[in-house]
Order: structure tokens, then sequence, then C-alpha cells
């Protein structure tokens, strides 16, 4: 009976409890207030993002999470420890890939691998980690030959080593090109798809959208709103634009007249009509089919995290920084 | 433990790959000895008790630049470095023991340092008629306690640089005129009487007058005070440079 309790017990811990509970943390530089009183949850096995402009208060929070700063008030707790009494017991159990870090300049790919190994009570076998990161071909070479990309994927794979529940990722694809930006996110879904925990910073709107389950939308160290990016934006009620070059006159009368449309305009060449909801693009089409409008280059845009921040602070995100 | 001989075994490795740390540590001071030989040789001088030559009054002091190379110059710029460039960071966030990471450096710093007073002893027995009159482990104690509290200034010194650079002046500007005014470049009897106040105020001439009254065999009670306050200086500046170690 008591065995059996226990195991419900712990079944039901893993799945309610969260593993991080950030409660009004707070942290002020001399005269700066970086965080003002943040509180989330962070659950098992998804990906959490939190993003905002640069000085937003990011990283200040992560690194109180993860034990490395201490906070100035507010309570942390990360797998059920508090991160900075219980350093380095929660650090057996995380990885952390900071924003800006190094390593010796002359320690080899497979030394540092084997050193970060050797803190750890578990680890994992580190030279498929170096394969899957695509490092296997630079395992003899100096940490300092490494090009930025390498060195970027050689901290994932430290972060990787002890086999964490969670993964702390601070500004992962800063200075990564296109293709192994991409590269880097998919490895990220792959993290979160082997049943690991992510916690995520970035301060790029098109990555919070297409990597993170849920983010926090982060400004001035203010929470502005969480949610998971779709309901983020379904919240947001933004009207669809969308555009097209007519080939020949157009008036337009008949696309204003459409009950979802809320504006219509010419934009030299172009039009511009934004609209309310999914069938908006089809009663457009519709309109300029039964009109016998040509028209070329047609675009839909749908309103993005961009637009919630926007709408939120007023400002733009990459203006705002 | 595990983590302790890891972290030894790669800054050994670190060490030997960085040239300038590894040439004025282990090289330059048996250099230094073998060019001394070849200028003034080795004949007993009545400057130095009529008994002894140049060469062997100039090993034991030069054991102490072997000391004050890594303590000021290697040490302060390569933990200042691993700061300024966030190494250190990198490491804390690990559940990498704090203890073990300065352990490791110092047993690795130690050991070249040590390496560096053996290859300077052997170079001058093996191209001098050198003298050695005392007990080998004596030595070896005042060595390593001489070694000990140069190094916790030199940990110190890390601590109080933003940067390596700044690390490197700092290192320099206690290096340089410790080198000359101890006895440890040239010998002190050389010195005239002014130059010898100012030696006086060097703390690495305690240091050189210890190595050398050890080397020669000379009765305990004419250096047991040098010697105890070494040993006492070494723990304490041992446990200050521990508490004060910054990470970033
Ligand atoms: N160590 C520090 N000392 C003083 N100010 C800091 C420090 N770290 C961050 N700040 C300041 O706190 C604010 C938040 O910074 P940070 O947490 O790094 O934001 P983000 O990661 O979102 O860019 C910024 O105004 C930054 O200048
Ligand atoms: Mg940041």
């Amino acid at each position: 009976m008591v065995g059996e309790s226990h195991i419900c017990s712990a079944w039901e811990e893993a799945i309610v409890n969260p593993v991080i509970t950030v409660e009004n943390l707070r942290k002020t530089y001399e005269s700066i207030t970086a965080v003002d009183g943040i509180s989330f949850e962070v659950y098992r096995g998804e990906i959490f993002g939190m993003v905002g402009p640069n000085g937003a208060g990011k990283t200040t929070t992560i690194e109180c999470i993860e034990g490395l700063r201490a906070a100035d008030g507010g309570t942390l707790r990360v797998l059920g420890q508090d991160p900075v009494h219980n350093g380095r017991a929660v650090r057996q159990r995380i990885g952390i890939q900071l924003q800006e870090s190094n390593l010796q300049p002359r320690i080899r790919v497979w030394e540092a691998m084997a050193l970060f190994a050797s803190f750890y009570q578990q680890s994992v076998d580190w030279n498929a980690l170096l394969e899957q990161m695509d490092l296997q071909a630079h395992r003899h070479v100096f940490y300092e030959k490494l090009s930025g990309g390498q060195k970027q994927r050689l901290f994932i794979a430290l972060a990787l080593i002890n086999d964490p529940d969670i993964v702390f990722l601070d500004e992962l694809t800063t200075g990564l090109d296109p293709q192994a930006r991409l590269n880097m996110w998919e490895m990220v879904e792959d993290i979160r798809d082997r049943g690991k925990t992510v916690f995520l910073t970035t301060h790029y709107m098109e990555e919070a959208e297409r990597l993170c389950d849920r983010v926090a939308i982060l400004d001035q160290g203010h929470i502005v709103a969480l949610d998971s990016p779709a309901n983020l934006v379904k919240q947001l009620d933004a009207p669809l634009r969308v555009e097209f070059e007519p080939v020949g006159p157009v008036a337009l009368g008949p696309l204003q007249a459409l009950p979802t449309a809320t504006h219509v305009e010419h934009h030299g060449h172009r039009v511009i009509a934004w609209g309310k909801g999914d069938p908006f693009i089809v009663d457009v089409v519709q309109t300029l089919t039964n009109q016998h409008i040509r028209f070329r280059h047609l675009q839909v845009a749908q309103p993005s995290l961009e637009d919630v921040f926007l709408a939120l602070t007023g400002r733009r995100m990459e203006r705002g920084q | 433990m595990q983590s302790l001989s890891k972290l030894a075994l790669v800054n050994a490795k670190l060490y030997i790959r960085e040239p300038a740390a590894f040439f004025f540590t282990l090289i330059f001071p048996a250099m230094l000895l073998l060019l001394f030989g070849a200028i003034f040789g080795n004949e007993p001088d009545p400057a130095f008790h009529s008994t002894r030559g140049f060469i062997d009054m100039e090993t034991p002091a030069l054991m102490a630049i072997v000391i004050a190379s890594s303590a000021f110059m290697g040490i302060p710029i390569a933990i200042a470095s691993l700061r300024e460039h966030r190494v250190l960071r990198r490491l804390r966030a690990t559940p990498m023991h704090p203890l073990a990471f300065i352990s490791a450096d110092l047993l690795v710093n130690f050991s070249m340092t040590l390496m560096g007073a053996m290859l300077l002893i052997l170079a001058g027995f093996m191209a001098f008629d050198l003298q050695f009159h005392g007990a080998w482990l004596l030595l070896l104690v005042a060595f390593t306690a001489s070694a000990l509290t140069a190094f916790s200034v030199g940990y110190l010194i890390a601590t109080l640089s933003p940067t390596a650079r700044i690390a490197q002046t700092l290192g320099m500007v206690l290096f340089f005129p410790n080198m000359f005014l101890s006895g440890a470049a040239f010998p002190r009897e050389m010195f005239p009487e002014s130059i010898k106040r100012i030696s006086d105020l060097m703390p690495m001439t305690y240091m050189v007058n210890l190595l050398q009254a050890i080397w020669f065999g000379q009765p305990w009670s004419e250096y047991r005070t040098t010697f105890i306050i070494l040993v006492l200086t070494a723990m304490g500046g041992l446990f200050l440079a521990v508490r004060h170690f910054r990470w970033e």
C-alpha cells in the first residue's frame, strides 16, 4: 500500500508540478531594474521561450533560474530545489548554454567533452553527441580554431552531456547563418521530442513563433504576454492583410462592401485589403473573379508575434532595441 | 576526485601548449644559470665566504626566480584571461566544485615550478662542479612554502585584475624589482649598502636567503624564524586567495 501510494504521488508530481517555478522574481543592478517582479511556470516536456528586445531582462532571468546570479527578490524552484542554495545539485540535472562564454583557447574538442563529462554523476556517450552535432571530424581541433557555428554546436553538446532534465539555451542562434539556424531549430525540437524540457531565450520573434510551445514576451523587465504563439496571435484579433497587383483598372467598391473587409486602399500599383478571419481571403479572391478582374502577385500576410509585440508595447521589436 | 584529476590532466596539457609560461618557468632559469656560468664561472670567490662560487650561490637563488615567474606572470595572466573571456563562467555553470578547479590549477603550477627548479639544479650539477651541503627534504619543504606564498599573491593579483593585460602589468611590477633586488638574479653580496637596504624590503629576499641557507646546510637556528613565517604566510595566503577567488 505504502509503495503504491508513493509511486502514485511521484507520478502525479511529474505531470502536475512544474519543473520551474518563478514567483515575483526581481533583480536590480545599481540603478537599473532589469527584472521587475515576474512570475511564471515551465512544464515538463515543453519548449518554453522568453522573447523580447535586447536589454529586456532575458539573460538576467535565465541566469537567476540557473543559479548563476542571485535574485534580489522572489522565489525560484528548479526541479523542486532552490537553484542558488542547492546550486551544485540542481546543476547536476540541468544543461546550460550561456549567451556569452568561451572555453580555454587550446583545449581540444574531445578534451572539453571528456572534462565536462567528469563533472557529472551521470553522462551520456559523448562521442555519439559529437556525431549528432556534426563535430566528430573536429574532435582533435583546438577550441580557438572552431568557427562560430561550430563553437555554438560544441556548447549545445556540452549542455546535453549529462542527459539533463532541463536544457537552458540563451540566444542560441545569434550569429548563425540561416541554414545553421534552421539546423539548430531542428535540433532543439529533437531535444524536446526526447522528453526534455527546453527553456530558451531569443530576440528573434520568428524563432520564438516557429519553435516554442509557449512564449513569455518580456519588455523592460515585465512579462507583457504569456501563451502559445498561436493563441497570442489569435487573441490579438488583428486583421489579415491581402495584397495583389490588378491587371488593368479596378474599382475598390465591391471589396469594401465585403462584410469581412475592414479597409481597402490603393498603394501604388498594388491594392491592399485588410479583413477579419480566414474566409476573408476566399471572399477577396471570389469577388475579383466575379468582377472578371485579373490580378497577379497575390500575397497574404498573417499577423505574427511581431504584431503582438507591437500591439502590446506600441514599439516594433527590431527598432525598439 | 574524478574531476580533480581530469582537471589537473587537462590543465597540464594546456600549460604545455602555452609557450610563454612553459619557457619562462621550465627553460629560462636553467638557461640563465648556464649563461651566468659561462660568464662568471664557478671558482670559489672571497665575496662568497671563499669556499663558494657564483653558480653555487645562484642555483638556490634562481629557484626563487622559477617561483616568481609562475606566481607573478604565469598564474595572474592565465586566470585573469580565463575570467576575461568567460571561460570560468562556463565552468561555474556545471556542478564542478570550485575548490577542485583551484586545486588543479595550483597542483599543475606547482608541479611545473618544481620541474623548472629540478631542471635548473640538474643543469648546475651537469655543467658545473656544484656544491650542495643541505638536506633535500628540507629544501623541498622550504621551496613548497615559498611557492605557495608567492602563488597566493599571484591569485590575488588575478582577483584584482579585470583583464589579462592589467594582470600582466601588475605581475611585472612585482616580478622585476623582486628578481633584481632580492639577490635572485645577482647575489646580494655584490650589492652596495644602499641597494641592500632596498633589498631588505623585497619579500623574495627572504625566500632567497632561506633557500641558500638550507642549500649550504646552515644550522636551523639561523633561518628558523623565516622558515616558520613562510609556512604560516603560505597557509594564510592560500586561504585568502581561495576565499577571494573571482569567477566573473
Ligand atoms: N552584470 C550587469 N551589470 C549591470 N547591468 C546589467 C548587468 N547585466 C545586465 N544588465 C542590464 O540589465 C538589463 C537587462 O539585461 P539582460 O538581462 O542582459 O537583457 P537581455 O538578455 O534581454 O538582452 C540591461 O539594461 C542591461 O544593461
Ligand atoms: Mg541576453
